[in-house]
């Protein structure tokens, strides 16, 4: 999945207009809040929720006498609204918003193991009915997961065992046991995997969740030291660092895909092929993944790699020679 | 936007939504406090207008539904107000754990692109007194991204107004220009496509996102095209790249404690003298070649003789590519 595009929202004036438009139900609704709960949940400064009352003060019906003005009654640090000149509810959600909260809903009603899809459901009918026609999104949504083991993973979080797991590690290409104090469960570009520290690296690991061959829930509790915290994961699972071993392969058309698929540091095109450099975590891993895709792909350096990958084939091609027949001499 | 236009245009609003008559532009510059000008003065009134016009602009991108009418039988002059009905958000109660999933879902778009309509949708639903916990998680957190192309994909789908973007697949070497009706995104497997009607293959296609290079361009009027009704929007993206059956039974010998991923595939596991072997189901005899030959000299294929044979083709391939490449590899 591609970088977070994120769209800037400048906090311009512009969206003062909106801010207050919401201002007045939102304290209609809440009679004799308190200005600093008021603030906290529109997420404004106190000092902009007072500007803010100050402006709709002198604002009204026409006519504009006393009687018409939208007017509010202050008790120490609590403010209610007394007349709302008739904006007495939100304004509708735009396109934009109501596609923002129904595809976010239908993600969530489609993530496996959360527990509460009956909540997010009828939550999402209700949007939807309040949206009316917007709510006829133009997105769909379908993430593939295993939900009972979700929800048996879940389980031992909510009840805060540790775990006993049965791992492939692909980077390594071995099945391991370990015991791991899991944190959290998480999709990432359609992928699950639990956040856990692992007792055997002492540190903190992604697990795939179609990676665990096996896993046991233990009596003993789950605990995390202080030093496990969850990475950031927007921008992806893996980050590549400037430690790790650059890998050049050549890449010929039908290959080109694997740009797609792990993440790369330069494409320069030669022709039909693209050279690409790429950081690996591991070259057993590299040499795996890049005689594992077809036959027009090529290592060019480290030449560690390279030879590596000489050896690995001849050895291979050795296996399939016809064995020597044997020399009668008569 | 100045303090004294806010609170023009908040007047504006309350003024619109308290009439029932149509106003003109002339009633609304007499009543509206900002407004004021001498409709005798060209200079004057044309500053007016444009004024209002910016107004109205203004509004319109808030969402504001502006209604415009003729105020009688005797006037020409077009009117505006605004319906109660259209402006504001229906009734919504949602209970705790309803609102907790809402807030939540909002949330998710934190680091993509339309984190800025879901909080303000947020906002909406929290001003028509929906309690929402901050706190609230669930026990498994989406982590939603978006490609750029999402918004204007999305916004022409639902306006039904064909697009034109550059499109690049790997395996090509330039960018395709291509025409499409959208009729909807879908999200699969974690990737990002657009469906829709491709006007120069005549055919339904389906699009990467990610792939797009550069901007959508919406073309076109609104309302240009159907979108197929009860049409599975996620079928075709299926059929396109999802799971092929994997009907073929491949044989190998696998070295002892070797090549661990080859062993997960396999659906039999027989030890043997010389190794363990393993019953591998596939789809495409290349494709599986080509993973077996990932696996170097840990492997043998027993059967079938085309896949033996494949695996044969593509070593004897990687082995020559890399003797041009390289120098020739030492004590072979």
């Amino acid at each position: 999945m591609t970088a977070a595009a994120r769209i800037p929202q400048p906090r311009t004036s512009a969206d003062r207009l909106g801010r207050l438009l919401n201002l007045v139900p939102y304290l209609l609704a809440r009679p004799g809040i308190a200005v600093a709960d008021a603030a906290a949940g529109l997420d404004i400064t106190e000092r902009q929720l007072r500007e803010d009352l100050e402006l709709l003060w002198v604002c009204g019906l026409p006519g504009y006498g006393p009687g018409d003005l939208i007017d509010m009654a202050f008790d120490g640090d609590r403010v209610t609204i007394t007349y709302d000149a008739g904006i007495d509810r939100p304004l509708r959600l735009t396109p934009d918003e109501a596609l923002a909260l129904v595809v976010a809903l239908r993600m969530l009603a489609e993530t496996p193991g959360t527990g509460t899809r009956d909540a997010i459901e009828r939550a999402l009918a209700k949007i939807e009915n309040a949206a009316g026609d917007l709510a006829d999104a133009p997105v769909a949504v379908r993430l593939p997961a295993d939900a009972e083991r979700l929800d048996a993973i879940r389980g031992a979080i909510e009840r805060g065992h540790a775990l006993h797991l049965t791992y492939y590690t692909a980077t390594r290409d071995e099945t391991t046991d370990r015991v791991v104090d899991p944190m959290r469960v998480l999709m990432v570009g359609g992928k699950s995997y639990l956040e856990a520290w692992c007792r055997r690296a002492e540190a903190t690991r992604m697990f795939r969740v179609d990676r665990m061959d096996a896993f046991t829930e233990l009596d003993e509790p789950s605990a995390p030291p202080a030093r496990a915290v969850p990475q950031d994961v927007s921008h992806g699972v893996f980050h590549p660092t400037p430690d790790l071993p650059l890998v050049t392969v050549r890449l010929g058309r039908g290959s080109r895909w694997i740009t797609e698929y792990y993440p790369v540091e330069e494409i320069r095109k030669d022709g039909e092929e693209w050279v690409v450099d790429m950081r690996v975590t591991d070259l057993g891993w590299a040499q795996r993944l890049l005689t594992g895709v077809g036959p027009d792909v090529t290592v060019v350096g480290p030449a560690e790699l390279v030879d590596r990958i000489r050896a690995q084939v001849n050895t291979a091609l050795d296996q399939y020679a016809t064995p020597p027949r044997a020399v009668v001499t008569p | 936007m100045s303090r004294t236009r806010t609170e023009r245009l908040v007047n504006l609003v309350i003024c619109l939504l308290s009439t029932r008559r149509f106003l003109t532009a002339a009633q609304i510059a007499a009543t509206v406090p900002g407004y004021e000008h001498n409709p005798e003065d060209p200079k004057d009134h044309e500053a007016f207008q444009r004024k209002f016009e910016r107004d109205k602009a203004e509004l319109r991108d808030l969402g504001v539904p502006l209604e415009i009418g003729t105020p009688s039988a005797f006037d020409n002059e077009p009117g505006y107000r605004i319906a109660h009905r259209q402006y504001a958000l229906p009734d919504i109660l949602l209970s705790p754990d309803e609102a907790a999933a809402v807030g939540i879902a909002a949330r998710l778009w934190q680091h993509a692109g339309l984190a800025a309509a879901a909080s303000s949708g947020l906002a909406k639903l929290r001003a028509a007194g929906v309690e929402v916990d901050p706190q609230a998680t669930l026990g498994v957190e989406p982590v939603v991204t978006v490609d750029p192309a999402f918004g204007p994909l999305t916004s022409a789908a639902r306006n039904r107004r064909a697009v034109t973007f550059a499109y690049r697949a790997p395996e090509r070497d330039e960018p395709t220009i291509r025409r499409l009706e959208p009729w909807g995104v879908v999200c699969w497997q974690g990737r990002w496509y657009v469906v829709g009607h491709d006007r120069d293959r005549r055919a339904t296609r389906c699009f990467r996102l990610s792939r797009i290079v550069g901007n959508v361009r919406a073309t076109g009027r609104a309302g240009a095209f159907a979108r197929p009704e009860n049409e599975d929007l996620i079928s075709h993206v299926a059929r396109w790249s999802g799971p092929v059956p994997h009907n073929g039974r491949a044989t190998v010998t696998v070295r002892p404690g070797r090549a661990a991923g080859l062993r997960r595939s396999a659906i039999d596991t027989v030890a043997g003298a010389d190794g363990d072997m393993l019953t591998i189901p596939y789809a495409d005899i290349d494709r599986l070649a080509a993973t077996l030959v990932g696996y170097g000299g840990y492997v043998r294929v027993e059967g079938p003789p085309e896949l033996r044979e494949a695996v044969i083709q593509q070593l004897k391939e990687v082995a020559a590519r890399y003797d041009r490449m390289h120098a020739p590899a030492v004590g072979t």
